[in-house]
């Protein structure tokens, strides 16, 4: 909502208060001003002229010469190229030496060799924003009415020496998209009264009654229905003064019958409708709901596909209007109209939220029923706009209105202890004080001991319990006056969930293992969703997707990070190594939410090691992203429950590629990225992995105990074993192992040899062993015993050959 | 003979002096000290001295050969440190060059913002509370007071899956899911971070996708004081000892009062820039009172219980603290953005 500061001076008085002041004030007790205009910033100097003589200029087709009276007697000589510049023109004149908005400086100038000095403006050039010039003016020059004095301020003229606020409304103050409500609360921040205007109208004898019927079908929607007539209106531009309020406001004049209901539009916040009463077609007036495929032409000459959602203004047969939206291009005032048929109307928000919805056309009006009307300005808003169509159209109001009235109009009377407000403020207010508050806002109120029973007006129906009451007390004796306090009541331990901790672990372990944190959407495309899943199920899709690219949930976080190395691989960085935390959403029911799940996902591509001036450089491998894992592994406690096992899966490589179980339970994968993937996205080898984050973390660990640290030596055997090339060194390594028992305390593989020197199909492998007991020092008798029973288990069991 | 050790002496002192290395050293020692050496071949003819003289020149003879082996050690300590010292010339390395880079990654700038919110109401009890992003209408909307047809539901047009699920719009389903937890008991005391969805066209100040951050105590005596000291303590924690705060009323469905809170620019410290729009105040957060239809739905008697809830931006906090210029960069994950936020002040 725009407001004029001068405009608002009419209902509140604002002496002493500039309007910088007041936006302070308005902001801090309830509705934030998101900005002060002054609508003549950086103009000086344009004046009122008259343009005495014109003749065309003799060396340019498009010009004229003007000679212009600045009302000293003496004329100017001034070149125009408007179209519409004529003599007996009235106009605004930047003589030499004015400024324009863009600090734009009229000197003395020659065009095409005739002097000119200084400029006649259209009421763009004085800043005027295009879509609110009239349309008889926007393509060229302001003309003035005849009786506008010469050699005054051009500006002051326009009404332009003002300043407009601009009010951002939250949805629950309908109250203040009009002049009055703004009043209101104007009034109760600074304490003063509010002037109301008093619509006094003289009627004719003849009666509106005589002229039209109105019958409503629509009830619901539409409980109050108002139709007066006007006669003998005779079609001008309106007032200058009322012109500008409405420009001020952001709307467009037209006529003096348009600009006057939405004049009345912005004062009382009523939209109101006048129709060509000659072009209705009929004498009567039937509001229903549409028809199934009826249309109508809107005034913005677009034609409407109707249905039975909406509501519409008929003249019995065909709509003439689209009910508190727009009004049909069949019944629109023109400049041969001379009777209106004036409507003010009380429309459900519901039933204009739909149609304005469905047509996708938000309206002055559709914006106001949407939030809500105050029903006590019907009928005043009607008698208002009658006033002036007298006083500025020269129309004559027929003797009283027809109406339609199903409406109940009931106010909230809510009562409320001053306890209450105290308890929730944390104030130490007393009755009168609240009491005062409230009587500012000019609510009824009747005040016993410590309650007050408070009647609140219908214009603010925002305000219906008693927490809407206390938000008003609060917010009118000013947040800045509440004391700050910490939440009392019995203290407790804050903390987080073993899990949100665990998942910090992780978090912190990678990153300090070299992978960085990303973050990417949870929505992407079919496409994509399909790849990487741990499960494997049909994606969950948006109902109204913005794009493909966003149309369903994911199911794996891969997809997402190898678009993040696609990403930065395509601008010249040559190693990215990234991980995320996020849900995955796994489809069940309809209608039920879906199961979601959380995630880890790491993806590295380019070079792992890099000294680059000694020489090192390695790029990413299996094992790299592996011995990331291993180590996440081991800090969560849970290497000894971990095993790998070969895997082949979609988009990813065969060869490299394994299914990560915790005990029996797989709990995700890791592999290279199929070299094909790899060329599609231009990526170098690329390595990833997705684990069920849940699984991880709620698995049991053991939990941490002090080990003894070793008293006696231990005893180191290193073998060397041939086996088939597809023996993994995780089978020999069970192998060993579960033949070793507890005195083999450490086995790892020291070496792995596939090379030409190897019979076909084989491989060696060579494994160090380490012998331990904690009670003593092992005899070699002992250790040797063990060790032949692991040599003959690895024989036995997997086929290995001590290599000679 | 006397002269003969005398001049051996001399002899084998030059030449230890002389000595280039360690080898040369015990070559000398071998030659004039050993068995065979000279020394011991000048005492073989002690035996034609005469008794008084035998003893002078025995004590002579070692002296002799002490003054050499002193000579050889000085030598071979002064030898040895040489060596050293070469040693360590040979040594010496540029140690200017750029050390071996160690590899690590850090948290998402998002993330960094979150913990640290998380952190500072932990300290003051919270526990941290979390929710399905995917949501029911009913936890999303309508426990929050925003029935079916509600105005309000436009100012955060929804990613529906079907008429009853959708993206959550705010983390405060999350509130309301907790809320119905306690069964009408309070206290409840938590901070619930998380991502959020609206159907807004990504560009430098939006993004259909963003974090979230809110906060809800309830209890038996909670007053708006309660909520403005709170606020206080985080704005103060995040932003600076030095901030100030103002609450100014606003609206939400699901607070009665509502407030928005400020805080005064740490930019220009209220002086008026770009940042602030030269209102000398940044809009953090939005805030209020729980209203009493949210507590009655969750099953809190209103009449016994208030509380507070407060809600956030993580991106727009990242923004103003960090002064990152465009929202998409939190999603994009540039490496040259992600690894500016390693750094811990």
């Amino acid at each position: 909502m725009y407001v004029s500061y001068k405009w608002l001076q009419e209902y509140v008085d604002l002496s002493g208060i500039t309007p910088e002041e007041l936006a302070e004030k308005i902001t801090k007790s309830g509705i934030e001003v998101e900005g002060v205009e002054t609508l003549d910033e950086g103009i000086k100097g344009v004046v009122v002229g008259y343009v005495s003589e014109k003749e065309k200029h003799p060396s340019a087709d498009k010009l004229n010469i003007c000679q212009v009276d600045l009302g000293d007697g003496e004329l100017v000589q001034i070149i125009c190229g408007a179209p519409n510049v004529d003599k007996g023109q009235k106009v605004a004149v930047a003589t030499v030496g004015a400024v324009l908005p863009g600090n734009f400086k009229i000197k003395k100038a020659k065009l095409r060799g005739e002097a000119s000095n200084g400029m006649i403006c259209s009421l763009q050039e004085l800043g005027f924003e295009s879509k609110l010039v009239a349309k008889e003016y926007s393509e060229g020059i302001y003309v003035f009415p005849a009786d506008t004095e010469l050699g005054t301020n051009a500006l002051e003229q326009l009404h332009r020496d003002d300043q407009v606020l601009e009010l951002g409304l939250t949805p629950n103050r309908a109250d203040c998209q009009s002049m009055l409500g703004v009043a209101y609360e104007v009034a109760a921040i600074l304490g003063k009264d509010v002037k109301l205007p008093q619509p006094k109208v003289e009627t004719v004898s003849e009666r509106a009654a005589d002229y039209i019927t109105v019958k409503v079908e629509a009830a619901d929607d539409n409980p109050l229905y108002v139709a007066k007539v006007i006669k003998n209106v005779k079609i001008a531009p309106s007032p200058l003064w009322l012109q500008a309020r409405l420009t001020a406001a952001g709307i467009r004049p037209h006529n003096n019958v348009v600009d006057i209901t939405n004049y009345i539009l912005l004062e009382y916040g009523q939209p109101l409708h006048a129709f060509d009463y000659d072009r209705l077609g009929s004498k009567e007036i039937l509001v229903r709901r549409a028809n199934q495929g009826e249309k109508i032409t809107t005034l913005d000459d677009a034609e409407r596909e109707l249905t039975t959602d909406h509501l519409v203004i008929t003249n019995g047969e065909v709509p003439v209007a689209l009910a508190g939206v727009m009004g049909g291009a069949n019944s629109e005032v023109g400049n041969e109209t001379t009777t209106v048929l004036l409507e003010s109307a009380y429309f459900t928000g519901g039933a204009i939220r739909k149609s304005s919805k469905d047509h996708g056309l938000r309206s002055e009006a559709s914006a106001r029923y949407e939030k809500g009307v105050d029903p006590q300005r019907i009928r005043p808003a009607a008698e208002r706009a009658a006033q002036l169509l007298t006083q500025y159209a020269g129309g004559e109001v027929l003797e009283g209105s027809v109406e339609v009235d199903t409406l109940k109009v009931e106010p909230a009377v809510i009562s409320i202890t001053i306890d209450k407000i105290n308890r929730v403020l944390g104030t130490t207010l007393s009755v009168s004080e609240a009491n005062n508050i409230l009587e500012r806002l000019q609510f009824t109120t009747v005040v016993e001991e410590n309650e007050m029973t408070v009647t609140v007006p219908t214009r603010r129906g925002d305000i219906t319990i008693e927490e809407d009451l206390v938000e008003e007390v609060g917010r009118l004796y000013g947040y800045d006056n509440l004391t700050s306090t910490l939440p009392g009541g019995t203290a407790s331990a804050g903390s987080l969930t073993p899990y949100q901790k665990k998942r910090r672990i992780v978090r912190q372990y990678l990153e300090g293992a070299g992978l960085y944190q990303a973050i990417t959407y949870s929505l992407t495309s079919a496409e994509k969703a399909q790849n990487y899943c741990l499960e494997v199920r049909e994606p969950i899709k948006l109902a109204m997707p913005m794009s493909e690219e966003r149309s369903v949930l994911r199911l794996s976080l891969i997809p997402h990070l190898l678009e993040v190395l696609k990403y930065n691989s395509a601008r010249q960085i040559d190693a990215t190594a990234v991980y995320e935390t996020g849900s995955v959403f796994l489809s069940t029911a309809k209608n039920e939410l879906p199961e979601e799940k959380e995630h880890l996902a790491a993806a590295i591509t380019g070079l792992w090691e890099l000294h680059q001036w000694q020489g090192e450089k390695k790029p990413v491998d299996f094992f790299v992203l592996k011995g990331i894992l291993e180590g996440l592994f081991s800090k969560l406690g849970l290497l000894e429950q971990i095993t790998f096992a070969k895997l082949e899966k979609d988009g990813l490589h065969p060869g490299r590629s394994a299914e990560v179980f915790l005990n029996e339970t797989s709990i995700g994968f890791i592999g290279q990225v199929h070299p094909n993937v790899e060329k599609e996205l231009d990526l170098k080898e690329t390595y990833v992995f997705e684990l069920s984050l849940e699984k991880l973390l709620h698995a049991e660990m053991n939990p941490l105990r002090y080990e003894a640290i070793p008293r006696y030596p231990s005893i180191t055997r290193d073998i060397a074993l041939v086996v088939d090339q597809t023996t993994t060194a995780q089978a020999l390594s069970t192998v060993i192992r579960e033949a070793g028992g507890k005195l083999l305390k450490d086995v790892h593989v020291f070496d792995l040899y596939e090379g030409d020197r190897m019979e076909e199909g084989k491989k060696s492998i060579a494994y160090s062993l380490k012998y331990f007991d904690p009670e003593r020092t092992l005899t070699d008798e002992e250790v040797v015993k063990t060790h032949d029973k692991v040599l003959k288990a690895l024989e036995e069991k997997a086929g290995a050959v001590l290599r000679g | 003979m006397q002269e003969r050790l005398k001049e051996l002496q001399g002899e084998a002192l030059e030449k230890v002096s002389a000595a280039m290395d360690l080898k040369e050293l015990n070559d000398i020692r071998v030659a004039y000290l050993g068995k065979k050496g000279p020394i011991t071949e000048v005492l073989k003819g002690m035996g034609k001295l005469s008794a008084e003289e035998r003893p002078k020149m025995g004590a002579l003879a070692n002296e002799v050969r002490d003054q050499i082996t002193q000579g050889i050690t000085a030598k071979q300590v002064q030898l040895e440190e040489a060596q050293i010292q070469a040693k360590l010339a040979a040594e010496t390395i540029d140690v200017t060059l750029p050390g071996r880079p160690v590899h690590t990654g850090n948290h998402h700038s998002l993330t960094r913002v979150v913990e640290e919110i998380e952190d500072l109401f932990i300290g003051m009890g919270y526990t941290v509370a979390e929710g399905p992003e995917v949501e029911k209408d009913y936890y999303n909307f309508e426990a929050l007071n925003l029935p079916k047809g509600h105005p309000a539901r436009d100012m955060q047009d929804s990613f529906y899956i079907t008429e009853d699920i959708l993206l959550r719009t705010h983390t405060s389903p999350v509130q309301a899911r907790t809320m119905e937890k306690h069964e009408g008991k309070g206290p409840v005391k938590i901070i619930c971070p998380g991502k959020v969805f609206r159907r807004d066209n990504d560009d430098a100040t939006h993004s259909h996708q963003f974090m979230q951050i809110e906060g809800l105590v309830i209890d038996e005596n909670i007053r708006m004081t309660d909520l403005k000291g709170t606020l206080e303590v985080f704005a103060k924690k995040m932003f600076g000892e030095e901030r100030e705060i103002r609450l100014r009323p606003s609206f939400f469905p699901f607070t009665e009062p509502s407030v928005e809170m400020d805080i005064s620019c740490m930019i220009c410290s209220g002086e008026g820039c770009n940042v602030c729009k030269k209102t000398g105040w940044i809009e953090i957060l939005g805030a209020g009172m729980v209203h009493p239809n949210v507590l009655e739905m969750a099953g809190f008697d209103s009449k016994k219980y208030t509380g507070f809830a407060f809600g956030m931006g993580a991106e727009r906090i990242a923004m103003l603290k960090y002064g990152v210029d465009d929202i998409r960069h939190f999603y994009t994950n540039d490496s040259r953005f992600l690894k500016q936020f390693s750094i811990h002040e």
